[in-house]
């Protein structure tokens, strides 16, 4: 099996500036307070996978799950250390579709799917696949700003998953839909990882990401605390007594897992 | 986040042939014109945009110039009577500001580009430098028109050309496309850092009116070339003037030279050729410097935006 996604010793600083206009940078400097503060993302992160596993990537809220995408994506580049991938990568990052919002969704769509590298020819063949798995029906035609926050992860989601990718990246996307849909897209992402499509899916839900992934990486404050067995990883997070816990979304969902 | 299962038949194998590397978009401009498809598209939606929710639409892409042109054709003739003294005056003006507005619409929609789709930018992975050269096309489409109603207004009023003034015109051109090019591409890129940057574009684009010879001929700044040689120098170190000069050579002169006018403000610069020749080797120098400076500035723009 060949290699899908390399991650070799990788770190992420981000620059947060604090004063932005010349004044504000001068009053500042006078006193002494810092122009700017520096916030290591990610740091010294490596891990391999092989085309075709699932990877579950979980942290809590700020341990650079975003940023690891993004890098692996190409969104970004890293600061130190390398990412190299394999093939067409297709994927929702940043929790939301890179959608331009005066276009329509029909526009929307040719010009993500044209991002991902897809001709117009490709394009037109998928397309009413496409749209029918998005069921945003007569909006297609109108700009995307007047979609509910439903119907833009939908069609962000149902384009990413129709490009014919080699590596597939998910971002909390599906946070905003509603049950069925998310059920949907749950079918269609073991859909394409069941065709040996890398999947990196990046989910809170303990009961999603075992059903899902065949390994879990846990990221802890920019560093890779967890490679491995799902179970351990879920275990690791502690996020395996959430059955007990009174978080009812979570319950919910364990006791769907349950059921199929 | 409901869970389901895998399904049951085993997982296929999916054999990828494309060589592992960086996930970033590589190639720079190179790479951006490999994507046509991916360009023609950003430009499609750079009209759209543009003209969203304006009734005039695409009009106002040809308003603008011909009231700018109406305004500088009598403020210039009923002040300084400059068409005494220039055979041809309103085609020297008209081409003068065809390429003057080609220039402008690059520099400040380029500038702007990175920011204003920031959306894209932070959440993609596209060739940046795509935006830019959508504006640069953008533009080069809002200004075919007006060039092909120069050419139709040349060959009405009558039109012969030589030699130079083929040279003249296919330098000019080159010159004025690489340079605003290279301004378009490298304020794109520190405009994502400092928004001061579309201000002072926009305010240089304004200026550029009044520095390239389409009010005035160019005798006239060649007339102060002995008492004051810098400003004499600094005037044709211009890039966007030294085009203009070569497309009139091309344009207007053609004209002047067909209907038996010229006379004493129908003269060019001398060297001019050569003096273009240098200029587009610069330009495209500045090109290749535009293209390193924004290949480093890149890098942190998802975190600027």
């Amino acid at each position: 099996m060949a290699e899908s996604i390399v991650v070799d010793q990788v770190s992420k600083v981000f620059t947060m500036h604090y004063h932005r206009t010349l004044k504000q940078k001068t009053v500042a400097t006078l006193r002494r307070l810092p122009l700017n503060e520096t916030f290591k993302a990610l740091s010294d992160v490596s891990f391999t996978v092989e085309q075709g596993e699932s990877i579950g990537l979980m942290g809590l809220n700020g341990s650079g799950k975003s940023t690891l995408l993004k890098l692996i994506n190409g969104v970004m580049q890293p600061d130190s250390g390398h990412v190299l991938t394999r093939g067409r990568i297709a994927g929702l990052v940043a929790k939301g579709a890179g959608f331009h919002q005066q276009l329509t969704g029909r526009e929307n769509l040719y010009l993500n799917a044209a991002i991902m590298g897809l001709n117009e020819a490709e394009t037109d063949a998928k397309f009413d696949e496409i749209v029918e798995f998005a069921d945003i029906g007569r909006f297609l035609d109108v700009p995307v700003s007047h979609y509910s926050s439903g119907m833009f992860s939908r069609l962000g989601f149902s384009i990413a998953v129709h490009v014919d990718a080699d590596v597939f990246l998910a971002d909390e996307v599906l946070a905003v839909g509603d049950r069925p849909f998310k059920k949907k897209c749950m079918v269609k992402m073991q859909e394409i990882r069941q065709q040996g499509t890398t999947i990196f899916y990046v989910s809170h839900a303990a009961a999603s990401v075992r059903a899902m992934c065949d390994r879990v990486l846990v990221l802890e404050n920019g560093r890779l605390g967890f490679d491995g067995d799902v179970a351990e990883g879920i275990k690791y997070l502690h996020y395996d007594d959430d059955v007990e816990s009174d978080d009812e979304e979570s319950m919910a969902d364990e006791e769907l897992g349950a059921d199929i | 986040m409901p869970a389901v299962p895998a399904p049951e038949e085993p997982q296929q194998q999916r054999v990828v042939e494309a060589p592992l590397q960086p996930p970033t978009p590589a190639g720079g401009l190179v790479g951006v014109f490999q994507r046509p498809w991916l360009l023609r598209l950003l430009v499609r939606r750079e009209m759209a945009k543009r003209y969203s929710a304006s009734l005039l639409g695409l009009l106002w892409s040809y308003i603008q110039p011909a009231i700018r042109f109406t305004v500088y054709y009598f403020v210039v003739i009923g002040l300084i009577r400059q068409h005494e003294s220039v055979p041809q005056f309103a085609l020297h003006l008209f081409c003068g500001i065809v390429f003057t507005h080609y220039f402008s619409e690059t520099a400040s929609g380029g500038t702007r580009s990175i920011w204003a789709n920031r959306s894209l930018v932070g959440r993609t992975a596209l060739p940046r430098e795509a935006f830019p050269v959508s504006s640069m096309l953008t533009a080069a489409l809002h200004t075919l028109p007006q060039l092909v109603l120069l050419a139709v207004v040349c060959a009405l009023v009558g039109w012969t050309t030589d030699m130079v003034g083929i040279v003249s015109g296919l330098l000019g051109l080159a010159i004025v496309v690489t340079f605003s090019m290279a301004v378009a591409l490298f304020f794109s890129a520190v405009n994502v850092y400092y928004r001061d940057f579309q201000n002072i574009v926009s305010t240089l684009t304004q200026f550029m009116h009044f520095m390239v010879p389409m009010m005035y001929p160019v005798t006239r700044v060649m007339s102060v070339s002995h008492s004051h040689p810098v400003i004499y120098q600094i005037y044709m170190a211009n890039p966007v003037a030294d085009a203009v000069i070569l497309l009139q050579r091309f344009f207007w002169h053609g004209s002047v030279a067909a209907n038996h006018q010229l006379n004493a403000s129908s003269k060019f610069p001398p060297h001019m050729l050569e003096r273009g020749a240098i200029m587009l080797v610069v330009c495209l120098i500045l090109l290749w410097i535009a293209q390193k400076a924004f290949t480093r500035l890149e890098v942190k723009f998802p975190e600027r935006l």
